[in-house]
């Protein structure tokens, strides 16, 4: 399997799915369920802490962290009192507060509350045992993917409940009540637009850095930036990676361990709430009355939850020969400085990495299967006439084959009927399907009775809400099947057999998407090399040096594989149309989401269309980002 | 005369040529009676103090032929297998060290019973027959140097001690040796001993104590004409001493317990003091840039130096006069001062020299913690105020010199150490397993000393120190005479092992003491070396703006096939480790050839270019081919 391989000038030639094993999930709310949840909460936590340096408070950390440099204030023309008062005020409204009583009011609401929505909480033990080993040895950095506000809790839960040390969280916003309790259970808080703000940046990255160095505790933040509204990995956001990396590049620490998680949940609390966050309805303000409208959300059922520690990475191994730390000999090392080309190159490769490993283990649901082949029918036919569940279920089976031939981590029970299955993952989901005498419907929203007809547009509204939840909980497997949906995309464009014509059009459909999907820079020959492993795998293709070609039995496959891609090119597809036929030669980003929405409204009720998907403001965001990092189109200020 | 007429026509010749001299010394000496050496002009003669001088041309008749120092001194276990020091050279020559074997057995799971012992004797025919230049060896002849072909002097001089150099002798493997040593006496030896090597093409290799770390003595592999080692060995003497400029100038051949030791007769000292000081050479310390010990009150082989002389393929270079300082260009004498034997060979020193020191007094500082003990280093040197020494060993360092401590002989001292002991861990709460130990050394008049003392002592005391005694201070600087004993015996028993350094700014002495020794402890476990190395480091020397880190690193090599290429690879590592951390290439080891790969990086190319263009333009023949730094 080297053709996987991530690192291979090295002579531990892993590959990305060596990196995640397959292992015992082990549910941690059984034993809740058993005995009492205040005696959990008010257990002795004695956690292994960090070896290599002597061990500091809270307090120590602030003092520690901010000795302004004279050449900051010299930079920014004030004096170095000026610059201390304004850098302390920072600090203060940062900082996190990490207390032990706070951490068991946190346990004890936690467990209450996942007994109340999920069905089970599974946890791999073997990940655990590698991160309170990982710990003892070097900063650890803990990094989930973001999809639902519950990550960090239950995370923080986990840990606290397995003795090891809870992190200090890099959270992007503040709740008033709330916050401070969170603050106090660890998270530290970072302005969302921080901009060109070089004392706010400086006093950051400070923190951080401090944190790592003194291996006050694990650090938490989350790569993507932001929670995910499509349930699909978001490009790495490198800001807060750099941080925790420089520590490394600078010397100041051996090396820093990097610790993927992945959290899958089969329901996403927030689902409906996403959906219309994407449409544009706008997000309502994470104020503390906003999560306590959120207790609507605590009487359902939300099924179980999967938290996969990854294995432990080693920053030092993995940048070996790609960063030269000689780099930092010649200017003080607490100067805040910007990163070289090469530095950003490390970082962004390694942020991608850490996403792709997060993807890859994520666990995979019948349900996430299901909505992959219930979008791939005419929208008409899932609100009108229903799709046979006869026939949806024949091919989720087929469909779990071909995940499981490419390698997928799949959360499909093995003890109960494969039926039964399915039928309880429809029924879990209710709030977006329903079946009804052997036929499946998408279910819309309700609206509020009594109020005067729906018009066209809000009827496309409704549909496309219900179809985004769906699309996102599709969004969830297609990691496992983006790379084979884009050979066979290029193969099918490429109109011929030769492997040096194919993959410049797969190279092509990656670097269109790279906003969109997760690529490891620089992968691509060998992302086309595993992907036409896969496919070769599953009979759809034949692969010698010279030729690609497709089997027989292959079109199934193949066709199945560019359905898929097919929402994500017809939207592209419509923001260039809008870009082109409007003959717009400057816009604003805030002008055109609604115009291009109001452009794929038109085409969808006059049929052009057949993708609701194309409604998502999130795609069309990734088609801008794209066309910019291709520099098709520039942004600048007015 | 009479006596004399029995001699042959030779004898007389030279009687009266020495005569001669002497007069021609007494007009050209100054005016005052000051000068308390005399200059004794070269070649052949045997003056008095030749007999004083340590090292002879045969320098197998006092030194091991495959190990460290003098043939009488070693460490080995006796039949009670307990450690042993032999000879009577050291303070710890004939004792008895009880803690050893446990250390060496608790440190790198070593085992008496498992030896590794040296070949025991050099065999001739091990050694490559000498390529001869007859033309130059002729021409040679006439000039009446000293030279010889014999194995014995050639394997001699074909090596440092670099742990693959010692390696190898001691499985008996000889490389590529030097075809001819050559003994010149004096200055003038050696303009012609170079003249001839110009004419006639011959390599030249200058060779002084031998006590190089570098690589630097071993002879190109790929040189195919004849090389000549040229060992100044015999260039050893006191040329004048100025009492009122407080200067003497010495032939470069000199070794330093030599050079110190005629100074003291004297009343003076050069207060250079470098570890190898017993063997390495005055020439040497010029081009390697040596550092020593006392750097602090002398300063190093670079503020020691007013003129140098040199002898290169173009001539001799040297400045014409002895100003203190001077703004006439780059300094020449950096061109020599590192120059590591590419250029030509130093032969004459002009350097600094002090009365010798009223009161010396060690001491030493325990610290909880080595964190405590750098930052108590680095107040130490900000306040400007660092003895003629101070030394922070980390905690594997003070283990290792707790074990070499000598049997005590009274159950009193014995009593005492453990009472220490008990105050220091249990009374002081300092963990046995961190708190580290900083040496001192004084010097100076007896009040500045005590007043100098309590100074160093209090800044000690705001970082959590405590005074340890004279004893614990003085063992640590004797320990680094006979380290590189130990690591023969070492050698005996699986154990190879090796040091290096690096000067780096302050606020990095920390993170690079930290990440070298794991990367080397990692390393050393990724290559499948059975058992944790000792991997162990101490802040040496102090600056304004830095100190020297100076580490060892040791493993026990039992069920690796190509022991000392794992050591090299670890070596490697553990340089590109001190380099990302911000480290120098060398603080005063020199480059030689083991360290030539990073020297691009460490210049600059143009800085490069700057060192090869001098290198052309004094010797475009590449006479002195020994192949180092460039």
């Amino acid at each position: 399997m080297d053709i996987l391989s991530i690192v291979d000038q090295s002579k531990h030639n892993y590959t990305l799915r060596d990196l995640v094993n397959e292992e015992e999930f082990v549910d941690i709310l059984e034993e809740r369920r058993n005995s009492s949840d205040l005696g959990h909460a008010f257990r002795t936590f004695s956690p292994h802490p960090y070896k290599g340096a002597p061990s500091c408070s809270t307090a120590d950390l602030k003092r520690l962290c901010w000795s302004p440099s004279i050449s900051i204030a010299t930079e920014m023309g004030s004096s170095v009192e000026e610059v201390r008062e304004e850098a302390t005020g920072i600090l203060e409204e940062m900082s996190q507060n990490l207390q032990l009583g706070f951490i068991r009011l946190m346990g004890y609401t936690v467990s209450k509350m996942s007994k109340r929505l999920f069905s089970s909480i599974n946890v791999n033990m073997e990940g655990l045992n590698r991160l309170q080993q990982a710990i003892q040895e070097h900063p650890v950095i803990l990094m989930p993917n973001h999809r639902s506000y519950a990550d960090f809790l239950v995370i923080s839960y986990i840990l606290f409940t397995y003795d090891i040390p809870v992190p200090v969280i890099a959270a992007g916003s503040r709740m008033k009540m709330v916050g401070e309790i969170l603050r106090r259970s660890g998270a530290f808080f970072i302005r969302r637009a921080i901009g060109s703000d070089k004392l706010y940046w400086a006093v950051l990255s400070e923190y951080v850095k401090t944190i790592v160095r003194t291996g006050f505790a694990p650090v938490e933040f989350y790569v993507e930036g932001l929670r995910s509204r499509t349930l699909k990995s978001l490009t790495p956001k490198l800001g807060m990676m750099h941080m925790v990396l420089e520590p490394y590049f600078k010397g100041e620490v051996f090396d820093v361990t990097l610790v993927p998680i992945s959290i899958s949940y089969d329901r996403v609390l927030e689902e409906s709430l996403l959906a219309h966050e994407l449409l544009g309805v706008p997000k309502p303000k994470e104020s503390t009355t906003g999560l306590l409208k959120a207790t609507k959300v605590l009487q359902e059922d939300y099924g179980s939850m999967h938290v996969n520690f990854g294995r432990p990475l080693s920053v030092r191994h993995l940048c070996q020969g790609k960063i030269n730390r000689c780099q930092y000999n010649l200017i003080p090392r607490d100067l805040p400085q910007k990163p070289t080309a090469e530095a950003q190159a490390c970082v962004s490769w390694l942020a991608h990495l850490v996403v792709r490993i997060q993807e890859e283990g994520s666990l995979i649901s019948p349900w996430s299967l299901m909505a992959c082949l219930f979008l791939q029918a005419p929208t008409t036919v899932l609100t009108e006439e229903g799709l046979l569940w006869q026939q949806l279920t024949e091919k989720t089976l087929w469909l779990r084959k071909l995940a499981l031939d490419f390698g997928a981590r799949l959360n499909w029970p093995e003890k109960i009927p494969d039926l039964d299955v399915m039928a309880s993952s429809v029924a879990l989901h209710r709030s977006i399907v329903q079946r009804k005498a052997g036929r499946v419907y998408l279910v819309r929203e309700e609206e509020p009775a009594g109020k005067r007809p729906i018009s066209a547009e809000e009827g496309a509204f409704r549909t496309a809400a219900a179809v985004l939840m769906m699309a996102s909980y599709r969004n969830q497997c297609l990691h496992l099947f983006v790379r084979p949906a884009m050979v066979a995309t290029a193969i099918h464009i490429a109109k011929t057999t030769q492997r040096d014509k194919i993959f410049p059009f797969f190279f092509f459909l990656q670097d269109l998407f790279a906003n969109e999907f997760i690529f490891i820079p620089g992968k691509s020959s060998q992302d086309f090399e595993e992907a036409c492993f896969f496919l070769k795998k599953c009979a759809a293709i034949d692969v010698s040096q010279q030729e690609v070609t497709v089997s027989d039995a292959g079109q199934e496959v193949l066709s199945f594989l560019r359905a898929l891609l097919k929402p994500f090119i017809d939207t592209y597809q419509v923001v260039f149309r809008y870009l082109c036929e409007d003959g717009v030669h400057s816009f604003s980003e805030k002008q055109s989401l609604p115009a291009v929405r109001n452009l794929a409204t038109k085409l969808i009720l006059s049929g052009e269309l057949y993708t609701y998907e194309a409604l998502s403001s999130d795609t069309q965001k990734n088609v801008l980002s794209a066309l910019r990092r291709l520099e098709i189109v520039t942004k600048s200020r007015v | 005369m009479a006596s004399n007429s029995s001699g042959s026509s030779s004898d007389r010749q030279r009687i009266a040529q020495q005569r001669l001299r002497i007069i021609a010394g007494h007009l050209q000496r100054p005016e005052d009676g000051d000068s308390a050496v005399l200059s004794a002009e070269c070649k052949g003669q045997v003056s008095k103090t030749d007999e004083e001088k340590t090292v002879p041309k045969r320098r197998q008749e006092i030194m091991k032929w495959n190990g460290w120092g003098y043939s009488d001194t070693k460490f080995l276990f006796n039949k009670k297998g307990q450690a042993e020091f032999t000879g009577k050279r050291y303070r710890l020559s004939g004792m008895i060290i009880p803690g050893l074997k446990d250390w060496m057995e608790g440190t790198f799971g070593a085992n008496l019973q498992h030896k590794s012992p040296a070949t025991p004797v050099l065999t001739s025919s091990a050694v490559q027959p000498p390529t001869i230049n007859e033309a130059f060896v002729e021409e040679v002849k006439s000039t009446g140097i000293p030279f010889s072909h014999d194995a014995e002097d050639r394997v001699f001089r074909a090596h440092g001690h670099c742990l693959h150099e010692v390696f190898a002798l001691r499985e008996g493997k000889i490389g590529r040796v030097p075809d001819m040593v050559i003994w010149p006496n004096c200055h003038n030896d050696v303009v012609k001993i170079v003249e001839l090597a110009c004419k006639h093409n011959v390599c030249l290799m200058p060779f002084g104590g031998g006590t190089s770390v570098s690589s630097a003595l071993e002879c190109p592999p790929e040189e195919t004409r004849s090389i000549v080692s040229l060992d100044t060995s015999q260039m050893n003497r006191i040329l004048w001493i100025d009492e009122k400029n407080l200067t003497a100038h010495v032939e470069a051949g000199i070794v330093g317990q030599d050079l110190e030791r005629l100074l003291n007769e004297s009343g003076y000292c050069t207060g250079h003091e470098p570890d190898s000081m017993e063997f390495s050479s005055l020439g040497g310390w010029v081009a390697t840039r040596a550092s020593g010990m006392k750097k602090n009150i002398y300063g190093n082989i670079e503020d020691l130096v007013i003129h140098i002389k040199m002898v290169t393929p173009q001539g001799v270079i040297e400045k014409s006069c002895q100003g203190p300082r001077m703004s006439t260009g780059p300094d020449i004498h950096h061109f020599i001062l590192g120059s590591e034997g590419t250029l030509g060979v130093v032969t004459e020193v002009t350097m600094k020299i002090r009365p010798m020191p009223e009161y010396q007094k060690y001491g030493s500082v325990v610290f909880p913690n080595f964190e405590q003990g750098v930052a108590c280093l680095r107040e130490v040197a900000k306040q400007r105020c660092a003895p003629a020494s101070i030394r922070l060993m980390d905690n594997e360092q003070f283990k290792f010199g707790h074990a070499l401590k000598p049997q005590v002989s009274s159950i009193f001292t014995s009593f005492l150490d453990g009472l220490k002991k008990l105050y220091i861990t249990k009374f002081k709460g300092f963990d046995q397993d961190r708190l580290c130990v900083a040496t001192l050394l004084f010097e100076g008049n007896r009040e500045k000393v005590l007043q100098h003392e309590k100074q160093v002592y209090d800044i000690a005391a705001k970082f959590g120190g405590l005074a340890a005694g004279e004893d614990n201070g003085q063992r640590g600087y004797m320990l680094t005479f006979v380290i590189a004993y130990l690591r023969d015996l070492g050698m005996d028993y699986y154990v190879i092992g090796e040091s290096f350094e690096t000067s780096v700014p302050w606020d990095r002495v920390l993170d690079i003491c930290r990440n070298v020794k794991a990367r080397i402890t990692r390393e050393c476990k990724d290559r499948g070396v059975q058992f944790p190395p000792l991997s162990t480091c101490r802040v040496t020397q102090t600056y304004d703006a830095g100190a020297c880190v100076y580490f060892y690193f040791a493993f026990n090599y039992r069920g690796l096939s190509e022991p000392v290429h794992v050591y090299e690879q670890v070596e490697h590592a553990a340089r590109e480790e001190i380099l990302a951390n911000g480290g120098s290439l060398s603080h005063h080891h020199g480059v030689g050839k083991l360290r030539k790969e990073w020297m691009r990086d460490t210049v600059s190319s143009v800085g490069m270019g700057m060192l090869k263009s001098v290198k052309d333009y004094v010797d475009p023949q590449n006479i002195f081919g020994n192949r180092n730094l460039l």
